[in-house]
This record gives structure tokens, C-alpha cells and sequence, in this order.
């Protein structure tokens, strides 16, 4: 066979893609980047939170040139029943200077800023492009792929696919193996809603640059999923993430779940007034590590919400971390194996032991049941209903009659709400094993 | 519930988002399957609101303002009743937040 025309193609120029093309072009690899949007970013949709600690690694002092709305130093989780809601806000000042923890940021703004840094270091981006399939040799390892330009086939040493959620080069590359059907992904339906800077610092409690991040369970009807507020500088973003098969089951819109959450008690002054601008949605690999396909095969790499490397669980709605990270071993392994002459599976191996040292397996491994037990109906329905109670029961001024214990609280609550004991030691158990 | 919220009107909403709009119809629906599927979750799934019943049994399919997301085509259990790509490159929901 002839000469490839690239070391690497990078399907997608979401975070995984990008971070797989820096590394793999500072490596001296030549690296082409295929994007189906007209620009990075312009396909792409998420709640709005990244977490940069792992470009650390990528970009020394990201934070002085990471497109930015705002820093995150107000975490709160709310967990709400139609007429009540049991909030934990954890506000650290030290998250709003350097190194920084958590920054909310567009999309539009965010996939742009790292496909640049690509091509900084050499990177050629090819976009308004679809790779349509890929490019086999007669041993049926990867060898590019085809794109719906004309004459537009891209051969390559390494194929690394980072087409995301739907990703169609994962499957055509058979690295799901036998398993069909599984239908581990959610829909988020998103509003950016406008506001005036003032009013966002004054209604959360915000200052300069602070940002509040805020994760919501029990506000989807007891559709397995959760909801997330955030605040960018003059703007909000406002969603809902509900798994598929509940929502094909419940005849519920999606905005309507968007709607109810607007409208429930605690966060209708949040949104009071604000002027939608952009309506979106996108599904997420929901299922984790139990439901990640194989990750390498011969000629070809997979990375990020291709490889379901999202987590959502609960108080966590993380992927961007997770995709910079594993692109990023995919480019060096990429780098690796051709500078060893081996791209085969085998060769390609050290992508997963990469993975593996770091917390993208890490992490994704620890909280393998985080998923079953955030989406169970206990945790979705019961749970919410039974700590809102609780809490309203507790802070219940009722003399002249005597307060109640937390004790019998829990008792009659969760008598009330159908909590027996034991399931609750055992959810509580599996999430210290998850989280602890 | 407040009408302030559930007020914007569909058509109001998907007026935020930008589509650039391709030649090709990137998804395809099957008629005669869909006239004998009961369930037609499509109709209430889809974010975009593309999929709408007709008094015959049957449903009406417009492509043009499709956020790509895969909904349709994951929560259809009919065989062969959707026929799910992307747009051609550069085409289809062009979205400037995200
Ligand atoms: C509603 C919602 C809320 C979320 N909230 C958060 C959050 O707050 N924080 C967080 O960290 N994560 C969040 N996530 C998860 C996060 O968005 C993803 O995990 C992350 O974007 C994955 O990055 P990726 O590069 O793997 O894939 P993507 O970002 O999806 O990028 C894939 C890219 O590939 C391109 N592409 C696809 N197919 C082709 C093809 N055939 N040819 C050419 N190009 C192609 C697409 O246009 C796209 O640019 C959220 C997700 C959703 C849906
Ligand atoms: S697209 Fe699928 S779910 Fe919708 S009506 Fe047709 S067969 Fe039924
Ligand atoms: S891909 Fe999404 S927006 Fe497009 S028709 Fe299907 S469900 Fe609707």
C-alpha cells in the first residue's frame, strides 16, 4: 500500500479530537483534523462547567488564555419534589484564582479555542467535512477514512475517532463488539437564557468573575436524569438531562421537563426575566464504564463520548475532562506506536494502559455502579421526596409540641415514601463504595 | 405553573437557533412503517418537534431544523422506519453557544 497521506486523521474537533491532534502533531506527527461543523464547536452542546486541571498537562497557565465566562466557586446540589427543595452549597474562594477548578465556558467559544492550539502546533483542520466510513486495508485494519468531499478519502497510519456520542466509526469499526441495543444514553435540552451581569451577580451572590455551578436532581417527573443551572457572564444556562428509555416511556416533551424546572418555587426568581437565546439539545453517553466499547483496535483509536467516557452521575455532569484527557493519551499513543512501526492492536495497547494510570479509567472505574444507582428509582423518586421531608420536618417549628427526633423523622419518612431499611443501607453503601 | 415560562411558543424557540440548510434530507422516515406503530414516541421525543402524527395513522417528517442529536433514531424500535446521517458537511444546526 501506498503512503498515507497523514500519520494520524482525528475524526471530530470536539475536546477529545483536538487534544488527540495537539498532541499527536507536537509529537511531529503530521495530523489532520476532520470536522462536519462549518467550525469546531458549531455541532456541540453541554451544560456549560469544565473542569481544567487536565490541561495542566496540555497548556501550562491555561487559565490566562482559556476563553472563560466565569470561575466556579459556589457548587451547589439541590435535590427537589414539586413543592420542596434540600439544597448543599459548598462555596470555596480559593477555586477563583490560580490554578483554578472549575470555569463555566461556550461551547462555540471553548471547542474553538483548543482546535486553534491544534493547529498551532501544526495540526490541519478540515472542516464542513463528514467522515462517511472508514478505509480498510485487505487484513481489515484501518487505514483512513472516507469523507463526503469529493474524491475526499483521507488515508492515515492511525484513524483516532472522536466523533462523539453517535459515534459511527466506533461502530463501523466493530470496537462494540456484539452489543446492540444498549441504550445507556440520555437527551439534555438546554436553554441559554439572558440576563444583565448585575442582576446574575446579585441574584447568586457572585462577584467579578465567581461563578455557581448547580446540579439538581428529582425535578424530572421521576424520569431517571437530573437537571443543572449555571451562570456565564451575562447569560444562564439552564437544562435538563433525561434518560432515553424514560422519556420514550413517560409522552412528556422535553422543554416541558425544561418548563417545570423553570417554574418550580426554587428557581423561577433564579430565571425571573430572562430572555431566551438559544434553545439546544444532544444526547450523553450516560452508562460509563460497564458500557465502554473496546478502545483500540488495529489502526484505530477511540476517545470520549465515542468511547461513553462521560460521567453522569448525580452531583457530577462531567465529559470535557474526560474527552481532553483521553485524547490526549490517544495522540501520544498514536505518536508512539507509528514511531515504533506498530499500529496494530497490539501496538496501539499503551493507549489503554495510559487510561489506565490516569484518572480518566480511574475515576470512571471507582464509579462504575454511580450510574445504576443515581438512575434507580429510588434515588430518582424516593430519596428526594424522603430528605425533603426530612429537612422540612426537622427545621418545622411546632410548638408548643415537643421536636421530633431525626430518628423517628427517618422512620416515618421513609415508611412514607416506601424506603425499607435495608435498601437504604445498601444505597448507601454502593454510594460510599462509589464515592467514599 | 407559571405562564410566564411555559408561553414561549415553539416556533418562538426554535427561532434561536441557526440551521444552514442542506439540499438532502439527512434523515428519512418510512411511511408505511410508521402507520402501523402504535407507540410513535418520535412525536414527543424529539427536542425539535420534527415528527408530527397525521389523522391517518400516520406521520409527517421535516428534516430542516434537526439539532443532530440522535434521539429519533435511538428511542425508534420499528426496523427500517428511520434512516439516520448527518447533514452534508457544513450544513444543518449551526449553534453559537452550546
Ligand atoms: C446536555 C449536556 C450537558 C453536559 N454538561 C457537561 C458539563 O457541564 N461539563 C462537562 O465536562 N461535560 C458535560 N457534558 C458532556 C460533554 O459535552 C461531552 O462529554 C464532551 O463534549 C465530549 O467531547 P468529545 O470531544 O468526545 O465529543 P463532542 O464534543 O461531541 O465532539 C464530537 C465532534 O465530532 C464531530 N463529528 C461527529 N461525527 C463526525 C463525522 N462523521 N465527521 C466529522 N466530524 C464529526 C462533531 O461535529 C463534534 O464536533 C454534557 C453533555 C450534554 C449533552
Ligand atoms: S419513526 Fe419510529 S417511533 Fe416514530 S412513528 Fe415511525 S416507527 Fe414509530
Ligand atoms: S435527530 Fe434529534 S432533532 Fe433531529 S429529528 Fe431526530 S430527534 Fe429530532
Amino acid at each position: 500500500m501506498s503512503d498515507p497521506m497523514f500519520d494520524v486523521v482525528v475524526v471530530g474537533a470536539g475536546p477529545a479530537g483536538s487534544a488527540a491532534a495537539l498532541t499527536a502533531a507536537r509529537a511531529g506527527r503530521s495530523v489532520a483534523l476532520v470536522e462536519r461543523g462549518p467550525h469546531p464547536g458549531s455541532k456541540n452542546v453541554y451544560g456549560g462547567v469544565v473542569y481544567g486541571r487536565v490541561l495542566d498537562e496540555l497548556v501550562p497557565r491555561w487559565w490566562e488564555q482559556m476563553p472563560v465566562q466565569r470561575w466556579v466557586t459556589r457548587r451547589s446540589t439541590m435535590v427537589m419534589t414539586d413543592r420542596q427543595a434540600l439544597t448543599v452549597d459548598v462555596r470555596a474562594q480559593a477555586w477563583g484564582g490560580p490554578p483554578y477548578n472549575g470555569a463555566t465556558a461556550l461551547r462555540a467559544d471553548l471547542d474553538g479555542w483548543l482546535a486553534d492550539l491544534a493547529q498551532e502546533a501544526g495540526a490541519v483542520l478540515v472542516p464542513s467535512t463528514v467522515a462517511t466510513g472508514l478505509l480498510r486495508a485487505a487484513d481489515g485494519t484501518v487505514r483512513g477514512v472516507r469523507t463526503d468531499r469529493p474524491d475526499g478519502e483521507l488515508s492515515a497510519g492511525v484513524v483516532i475517532a472522536c466523533d462523539g456520542v453517535n459515534s459511527f466509526l466506533a461502530k463501523e469499526a466493530g470496537l462494540f463488539g456484539g452489543r446492540t441495543g444498549a441504550r445507556h444514553t440520555s437527551l439534555g435540552v438546554k436553554e441559554t437564557l439572558a440576563l444583565p451581569r448585575e442582576v446574575i451577580e446579585e441574584r447568586f451572590a457572585l462577584r467579578g468573575r465567581d461563578g455557581l455551578d448547580m446540579e439538581i436532581l428529582g425535578c424530572t417527573r421521576g424520569i431517571p436524569g437530573g437537571g443543572f443551572l449555571y451562570t456565564n457572564l451575562d447569560s444562564l444556562s439552564v437544562g435538563v438531562v433525561v434518560g432515553l428509555d424514560g422519556l420514550a416511556a413517560c409522552g412528556v416533551r422535553p422543554e416541558e421537563l425544561l418548563a417545570d424546572l423553570k417554574a418550580h418555587p426554587s428557581i423561577a426568581p433564579l430565571v425571573r426575566g430572562a430572555e431566551l437565546k438559544e434553545y439546544s439539545a444532544h444526547l450523553l453517553p450516560e452508562g460509563g464504564y460497564d458500557t465502554m466499547p473496546e478502545l483500540a483496535g488495529d489502526g484505530i483509536l477511540v476517545a470520549g463520548d465515542a468511547a461513553a467516557m462521560c460521567l453522569a452521575a448525580g452531583v457530577w455532569l462531567e465529559g470535557v475532562n474526560f474527552a481532553i484527557g483521553a485524547g490526549m493519551y490517544a495522540g501520544r499513543a498514536a505518536a508512539e506506536a507509528l514511531a515504533r512501526g506498530d499500529t496494530s492492536r497490539s501496538g496501539l495497547a499503551g493507549y489503554r494502559r495510559l487510561l489506565e494510570d490516569s484518572f480518566v479509567l480511574a475515576d470512571h472505574r471507582k464509579l462504575r455502579r454511580a450510574p445504576g444507582l443515581v438512575f434507580s428509582e429510588r434515588m430518582q423518586q424516593r430519596y428526594p421526596a424522603l430528605l425533603c421531608d426530612l429537612a422540612e420536618e426537622f427545621f418545622r417549628v411546632d410548638n408548643p409540641r415537643p421536636k421530633p427526633g431525626l430518628r423517628r423523622l427517618l422512620r416515618r419518612g421513609a415508611a412514607a415514601h416506601g424506603v425499607r431499611l435495608h435498601h437504604l443501607l445498601s444505597d448507601a453503601l454502593t454510594a460510599w463504595r462509589s464515592f467514599g | 405553573m407559571n405562564a410566564e415560562y411555559r408561553g414561549i411558543d415553539f416556533e418562538d424557540r426554535m427561532s434561536t437557533v441557526d440551521f444552514r440548510l442542506s439540499e438532502r434530507a439527512h434523515i428519512s422516515v418510512d411511511a408505511a412503517v410508521c402507520r402501523s406503530c402504535t407507540a410513535q414516541v418520535c412525536v414527543h421525543a424529539c427536542p425539535a418537534k420534527l415528527f408530527v402524527p397525521t389523522s391517518d395513522g400516520g406521520i409527517l417528517f421535516n428534516y430542516e431544523q434537526c439539532f443532530e442529536c440522535g434521539t429519533c433514531y435511538e428511542v425508534c424500535d420499528a426496523e427500517g422506519a428511520i434512516t439516520w446521517t448527518y447533514p452534508d458537511g457544513g450544513h444543518g444546526v449551526v449553534f453559537r453557544q452550546g
